[in-house]
């Protein structure tokens, strides 16, 4: 298939799924399908898209002269609308079981939502422009909006609205500039690799405007610009799976490297003055993160904070200023998402099933789901990094990338967060499986079959990285290099 | 011989058409006259700009009497911007001016408030129109005396005493404006506003001529409702009757910044004048300090409307803080923010209207849930909100872009600090309104009501989003407006 043209069909396909589920919203049987139809014709379509448009663009629309709406296709972004998309259809059936019981007025917008979210998130992943990204980050703001806020109690509108305007806030207040900045020094807002601005700007600017971006893309949640991830919790489980663990918050991670890759370029961040900041600060959210995760009781609230500490990992990785980092960034992206969504899955699974929220409630709750419980296992081994999981692998490479420039401050933080992951993980475990259940406990099964296929799918994906790693790599080698490279 | 006076006909048809109105009083014939007049006379606006682009700025002299001695029209392409702004909005409020005024005015006033109406867009077109100064004060009133009307014509206690109070405040600036014409009057002996900016620079350092400056502009300013002068504007857009509300926030204050940018740039010799530059730095404080309070006191209230004319102080900020960096990019985000702001206020005025139609109340709390039960009125409330916020793909987008970018050249840093605090704080009280409107908790039952009048609001609104999909038509205009009236080549 011709790369224009499917970019054409993806990100059309989300939109006529939307529209043609408002049209049947009085059957829900055949919205469901719909959802499923569209979501698997986008994975379809994604998966069969050639991995480079080789600078050739689909321009949509031109809001300001000089300033298309324009898409392309690159590895990084291809990988990301992969992921996306393919961990859409799972969430798609665990939904369908999710929302099920209930009859809940309210599902065809959950729905619509979730498509035109997706819709949102392909634009963001195809973007050939940092304008075009811009505008598909702030629709996928405001489309996720009624899903955080979607049981309409008075506690979701309050996090739902806390959601939407530090997300909305930080990116007119930091975002908005930074972008104009780039346009008037660099005259141009085109993702190119090694950069657009080199040159172009002072070195001593260089690094404050990557602040603007990185406090300003806050759905990358580094810290103080966090605190909306938390908030999002009130969400139900399936969103937070999708959009909380993958969607939203990688489209933040995935934004900030794009930036640092194509618009910045390594070389010249790697010399400027004050290179390391980022780094620091990054490098700071993740113990702050891991140990606020620590101190939770609520189980999403703890996985909001390890997800705040992972997502500093993919900045970490991306702020080392070389290729390899662009590489490890993009493997924890993956490693990550899976692990993640099959963490929130997991908690999803176990309040429908028995209310629970609670850390401290889920003693011997192992005996009354196991195999939920076991997916749980193997997604927290990978949040750790045991091998041979997804996470022992990103991880690695993260460590390889900062063994390459020396930085000693990024093998330091990743050895305390690994020990501090273990602290949050293990002791939950051990609940569920070897403490007595508590007195007053009902007896419960399994959730209900698509919610547990789809958490047993996603954490299969986190055991068998190794079959699928490889291709990962020879993905991204176009623009990242391999990660032999430096050896050959 | 249409084409030759065009410029005029677009003053004079709604001048005319008034006093036919008067006397085909209640029958309904009247409310189709004042629209076929209303229509054709934008259409002659848009022509007129399509001239204005393509030759250059068109001159019209009154009565055939050449300038200076005569009055002389002159339409440049900011006023033809402006021109067709005022009497697209016109054509399209007027239509639903009687249901929407149903409710407050009783029948047998309707006709007088159309009348009204018919005069203030006569005012409004003549500010923008003229190339006299006087004759600029002329239509300032006119406008300010049809609009005290107005705001009165519901007979409600706190709406009489808002014109009241406006009456009082719009003639002292009238008055400030009148002085400052005569200073210049006694110092060169002429009213044509380009043989002003050729003589002026002869006296440019004189005492006259910074007093008449200075009463020029705040006379102008009161009308512009320029922070700290802004008071009269926050009791009439909460108490004037619900229709004229939209109209007048869309397009009153607009016009007096026009005349601003007039004055400043194409009468007084700005950069040779000791003052000149001071006044401008003023106005930039004026414009920041309008924008944070603005924002804030929108925050603070509960009344939608109160929110919404705070918001506008603070829009007025925006738009004044590009006109006083005085440089093209500055001029030219001013002009595009004028042009988009109109729109985007208009629909949200509109909406509001429609929402308390029938409940008559405009606390948030009354508004409850009836986005779900009006959807289109929903939908356009959410677009003029996100327009109001900035989010890309609105015209606010675009204003707020290019008002950032003529900052960014302007090295004003503080100041971009400034607009970007003032536009977070408009996303709180935007969402504030939108929460409101689609709290699904409070699901009460709406009275039916006429989808007729979401028309107006769908085109408003879909104004907004053009623009924020393909500015460049506007951005064009507004660039070659701007060079114009700082007369670069």
């Amino acid at each position: 298939m011709d790369a224009l043209s499917g970019l054409g069909l993806i990100l059309s396909t989300p939109f006529i799924g939307a529209s043609l589920m408002i049209l049947v919203r009085r059957a829900p049987v055949l919205r469901d399908a719909v959802t499923m139809i569209t979501s698997v014709s986008l994975f379809i379509l994604v998966a069969m898209l050639p991995s480079n448009s080789d600078g050739a663009v689909f321009v949509l629309a031109e809001p300001i002269s000089g300033l298309p709406i324009s898409f392309g296709t690159e590895p990084f972004g291809k990988l990301f609308a992969f992921i996306a998309s393919g961990l859409w259809i799972v969430t798609s059936i665990y939904s369908i079981g999710y929302l099920g019981q209930k009859t809940d007025p309210n599902k065809t917008r959950y729905f619509v939502c979730f498509a035109l979210s997706l819709g949102s998130t392909m634009g963001i992943a195809f973007a050939a422009n940092l304008f075009t990204l811009f505008i598909f980050y702030e629709a996928l703001t405001l489309v996720t909006y009624p899903l955080v806020a979607h049981y309409g109690t008075p506690e979701s509108r309050n996090g739902a609205r806390k959601y939407l305007q530090i997300l909305l806030g930080s990116s007119i207040a930091l975002f908005v500039p930074g972008i104009i900045i780039v346009y008037l020094f660099a005259g141009t807002l085109d993702f190119q690799e090694g950069g657009v601005l080199n040159g172009k700007l002072d070195p001593a600017f260089t690094i404050p405007l990557l602040l603007m971006f990185l406090y300003g893309v806050a759905k990358s949640a580094v810290m103080p610009v966090h605190s909306w991830l938390p908030s999002a919790m009130v969400a139900p489980a399936p969103v937070s799976a999708l959009l909380h663990a993958v969607a939203v918050v990688k489209a933040g991670v995935f934004t900030i490297t794009k930036i640092i890759a194509f618009i910045f370029g390594w070389e010249m961040l790697a010399s400027s003055p004050g290179a390391n900041l980022p780094l620091y600060i990054a490098g700071f959210t993740v113990i702050a993160a891991s140990v606020h995760a620590l101190q939770q009781d609520n189980i999403k609230s703890m996985l909001a904070y390890s997800t705040i500490a992972q997502l500093s990992y993919v900045v970490m990785a991306a702020s080392l200023f070389l290729p390899i980092g662009g590489l490890a960034a993009a493997l924890h992206i993956a490693a990550h998402a899976v692990a993640k969504i099959t963490l929130f899955f997991v908690a999803g699974a176990i309040y429908l099933k028995s209310g629970y929220t609670l850390i401290s409630q889920l003693n011997g709750i192992g005996r009354n789901m196991p195999l939920t419980l076991l997916a749980f296992t193997i997604a927290a081994a990978s949040m750790i990094g045991l091998p041979p999981t997804a996470g022992f692998f990103s991880k690695w490479f993260l460590l390889q990338a900062a063994f390459t420039t020396e930085s000693y401050f990024t093998v330091g933080v990743i050895t305390i967060s690994t020990a501090l992951n273990a602290a949050y993980f293990l002791p939950i475990l051990y609940r569920a499986f070897f403490k007595a259940p508590n007195e007053d406990q009902k007896s419960f099964g399994e959730a209900p079959w698509p919610v547990l296929a789809a958490l047993l799918f996603t954490a299969a994906l986190s055991i068998t990285f190794l079959a699928y790693g490889n291709a990962i790599m020879e993905l991204e080698a176009p623009i990242f290099g391999s990660i032999f490279n430096k050896y050959d | 011989m249409i084409a030759q006076h065009a410029q005029i006909l677009v003053v004079i048809l709604p001048l005319l058409c008034a006093p036919l109105v008067l006397l085909l009083g209640k029958s309904r014939i009247a409310v189709w006259f004042t629209v076929g007049v209303l229509s054709v006379n934008a259409l002659l606006t848009w022509w007129l700009l399509l001239q204005v682009l393509t030759i250059g700025t068109l001159r019209y002299s009154l009565g055939n009497w050449p300038a200076p001695w005569g009055i002389e029209y002159r339409l440049d392409p900011l006023g033809a911007l402006l021109q067709v702004m005022i009497a697209s909005i016109a054509a399209v409020m007027a239509p639903f001016l009687r249901k929407l005024l149903a409710e407050e005015i009783g029948s047998s006033r309707q006709y007088a408030a159309l009348v009204a109406f018919i005069l203030l867009t006569a005012g409004l077109l003549g500010i923008v129109a003229t190339g006299d100064a006087f004759n600029v004060f002329v239509f300032l009133e006119i406008s300010s005396l049809s609009t005290y009307a107005l705001i009165a014509i519901a007979d409600k206690r706190d709406a009489l005493l808002a014109s009241f109070r406006y009456l009082i405040v719009g003639t002292i600036g009238a008055t400030f404006f009148l002085i400052g014409i005569g200073l210049v009057y006694i110092l060169t002996g002429t009213l044509n506003m380009d043989d002003l900016a050729v003589r002026l620079p002869e006296v440019s350092h004189t005492n006259t001529t910074q007093i008449a400056l200075i009463f020029v502009t705040i006379g102008i300013a009161i009308k512009a409702a320029i922070w700290p002068l802004h008071a009269w504007l926050i009791p009439c857009y909460s108490y004037a009757p619900r229709g004229i509300v939209a109209f007048l926030a869309a397009l009153s204050t607009k016009v007096a910044l026009y005349a601003l940018a007039r004055f400043l740039f194409g009468v007084f010799p700005l950069a040779d004048m000791p003052i000149g530059s001071v006044l401008l730095e003023i106005l930039q404080l004026l414009a920041i300090a309008a924008m944070l309070i603005g924002s804030a006191a929108a925050i603070a209230h509960s009344n939608v409307r109160a929110v919404l004319a705070y918001s506008s102080v603070a829009q007025i900020g925006y738009i004044t803080l590009g006109l006083a960096l005085a440089t093209s990019a500055g001029v030219t985000a001013a002009i595009i923010h004028m042009f988009n702001h109109a729109f985007i206020k208009g629909s949200l005025f509109m909406c509001i209207a429609i929402l308390a139609t029938g409940s008559g109340k405009h606390a948030l709390e009354s508004l409850k849930g009836l986005g779900h039960r009006m959807p289109i009125v929903g939908i356009a409330l959410l677009i003029g909100g996100f327009s109001l916020v900035g989010v890309p793909l609105t015209s606010g987008f675009i204003s707020k872009w290019f008002l950032i970018t003529a900052l960014v050249q302007a090295e004003k840093w503080i100041w971009i600090v400034a607009v970007l605090l003032s536009s977070v704080m408009s996303i709180i009280y935007v969402w504030k309104i939108v929460e409101a409107v689609f709290d699904k908790s409070d699901d009460k039952q709406v009275r039916s009501y006429d989808l007729s009048v979401d028309i107006p609001i769908v085109l408003l609104a879909a104004v907004s989003l053009y623009i924020g999909i393909n500015s460049s038509a506007l951005v064009s205009t507004a660039e070659q407006a701007s060079k114009w009236l700082l007369g670069m080549p």
